[in-house]
């Protein structure tokens, strides 16, 4: 530890590539959280927002109207404005109209904190599109396969549990990849409102440090480790749920 | 995969390379002189109701424009943009409550005579009764992205620290009670305070001003000693002798500053 410490005091001096997150405790302390922090965002909102987009895609084939319409203008409203917009109208515009309520240290405060305005914001942000993407693999399930499920006495609920969803899903699947792809790099955005993420950890560190060059290509090589990864698992989810003969 | 990744790194180094000319010849060629300033100091730098970016420093910015016969082209910058607008040659000039920091001091060229000093405290809302830096440790306190005191206060008082890009966004926050305090520099909230708006009429600026850090504008490096960066220190010196900034401050409806006043009595004597 001391050693790699002492080798990028080196680097600093001797060639001017300054990464103080490898030898300064604050900074890399505050970079690791905001890496901790990214990895907690993307896998709340994925997790979310793929319940949103499983549901929302069965209320889609509901039979009241009504229900129907509801998701349709969710949707619309989500998919048509960019997700900056919907973080800064949910934190300050939203958020200011809230009754406040009483922290531990007895202040008033708004209910909903930046960090849970982030999560709803990118979860509805990409569960609107998941819905689309459910609705196309939902929709490429044969007819005659859900008459099959009714005819054997299954319910609607049951059917779409036990027979389109695991169908569809599989179809849906490289679509979703990308839909998630879009999420984990759209987390970035929360730093707009403060949440310390690693991209805000990161403008932190350069506009104290200066060392603006050497924190843009760790930001980059990071995510390109951390999308990677995300890219590698739904393949082998892909591989694994694989059906010969069927879909892709 | 390694391969690409270091390949992509190496590309990213290259296309940030500094270009850097003869910055006095450049503003002759081309007759104007391009500076930075902020658009949400106020007032030393802000939009009035048609849209026009005013203030203390863009009057000092005028001043510069007009000792040189060449035009004033204007470009709001922020804390976390500005030192590389200066790098990469976007702008000439940095006038932007721009703290003068031995770090900074390494990448970019300031001007001494300093112009203007400012430290370091809090905007709070009265119900607050906050008395001491100390307890702020592990409230959330808004601060601006890139600003030089966010690192020390958090080290000194262990505040949570929510920072946002602009000021208009930290004190919608903070009227919110998304933070119970915005750490920024006095002359800030002084001014803010004295304005007069109805808005800040329950806050106050309760803590001890600390750590008074002198501001000055800004010359790329590498002409800090040239013919460029001797000019702007005989502007500088000048602005002080003249009681220039003495003036400003008055006719902005700035509080007076020490520093100011003190810079001039030395400078007039001179």
């Amino acid at each position: 530890m001391e050693a790699i410490a002492d080798w990028f005091k080196w680097l600093n001096a001797a060639h001017g590539i300054n990464l103080t997150i490898f030898y300064d405790d604050f900074d890399r302390a505050r970079f690791l959280r905001g890496l901790l922090t990214t990895l907690w965002l993307s896998v709340v909102c994925i997790a979310l927002s793929v319940v949103i987009g499983v549901v929302g895609a069965w209320v889609q084939g509901s039979r009241f109207r009504l229900l129907r319409r509801l998701v349709q203008g969710y949707i619309q409203f989500f998919r048509n404005t960019p997700p900056l917009i919907q973080l800064y109208f949910f934190y300050f515009a939203v958020g200011g109209l809230l009754p406040r309520v009483t922290d531990a240290h007895g202040a008033l405060v708004p209910p909903v904190s930046n960090y849970a305005w982030a999560i709803i914001s990118f979860s509805f942000f990409a569960g609107a599109f998941n819905v689309e993407i459910f609705r196309a693999g939902i929709e490429a399930v044969p007819r005659t396969t859900v008459e099959a499920a009714e005819a054997l006495g299954y319910s609607r609920l049951k059917a779409y549990i036990h027979v389109v969803l695991p169908l569809a899903f599989r179809v849906s699947l490289p679509a979703l990849n990308n839909n998630l792809v879009n999420l984990v790099k759209t987390t970035t955005l929360a730093y707009a409102i403060g949440v310390s993420e690693m991209l805000y950890a990161a403008s932190q560190i350069w506009s104290e440090v200066l060392n603006v060059r050497e924190m843009m290509n760790v930001l980059l090589i990071v995510y390109v480790l951390v999308v990677g990864a995300l890219v590698w698992l739904m393949g082998r989810w892909e591989r694994a749920m694989r059906m010969p003969g069927y879909g892709v | 995969m390694l391969k690409t990744i270091l390949a992509g790194a190496a590309l990213a180094l290259a296309l940030t390379s500094v270009a850097d000319a003869q910055t006095l010849d450049k503003i002759k060629q081309r007759g104007s002189i391009v500076v930075g300033v902020k658009n949400d100091y106020k007032p030393w730098g802000f939009l009035d109701p048609s849209g026009k970016i005013v203030g203390m420093e863009i009057d000092l910015a005028q001043d510069v424009a007009n000792r040189l016969n060449a035009k004033l082209e204007l470009i709001p910058v922020v804390a976390a943009n500005r030192m590389e607008f200066l790098q990469q040659g976007r702008i000439d000039l940095i006038i932007a409550t721009l703290g003068d920091t031995a770090q900074r001091r390494t990448v970019i060229g300031m001007i001494e005579p300093n112009y203007y000093a400012g430290g370091t405290n809090v905007l709070a809302p009265k119900s607050a009764g906050l008395k001491d830096w100390k307890q702020l440790k592990d409230r959330k306190v808004c601060a601006i992205q890139g600003a030089y005191y966010n690192r020390r206060v958090t080290q000194l008082y262990g505040p949570e620290l929510v920072s946002f890009t602009g000021i208009p966004e930290v004190l919608n926050a903070l009227q919110q009670g998304n933070c119970i305090a915005f750490v920024f520099d006095n002359t800030l909230i002084d001014s803010t305070l004295s304005s007069g708006d109805p808005k800040w009429a329950n806050y106050e600026m309760p803590l001890v001003t600390e750590d008074e850090q002198p501001w000055a504008i800004a010359v790329p490096l590498p002409e800090l000693n040239g013919p460029y960066g001797e000019f702007m220190k005989k502007v500088s010196i000048d602005w002080h002798k003249t009681g220039k900034i003495v003036e400003l401050e008055k006719k902005w409806g700035i509080k007076p500053s020490p520093f100011v006043a003190e810079m001039h009595q030395k400078h007039k004597a001179m």
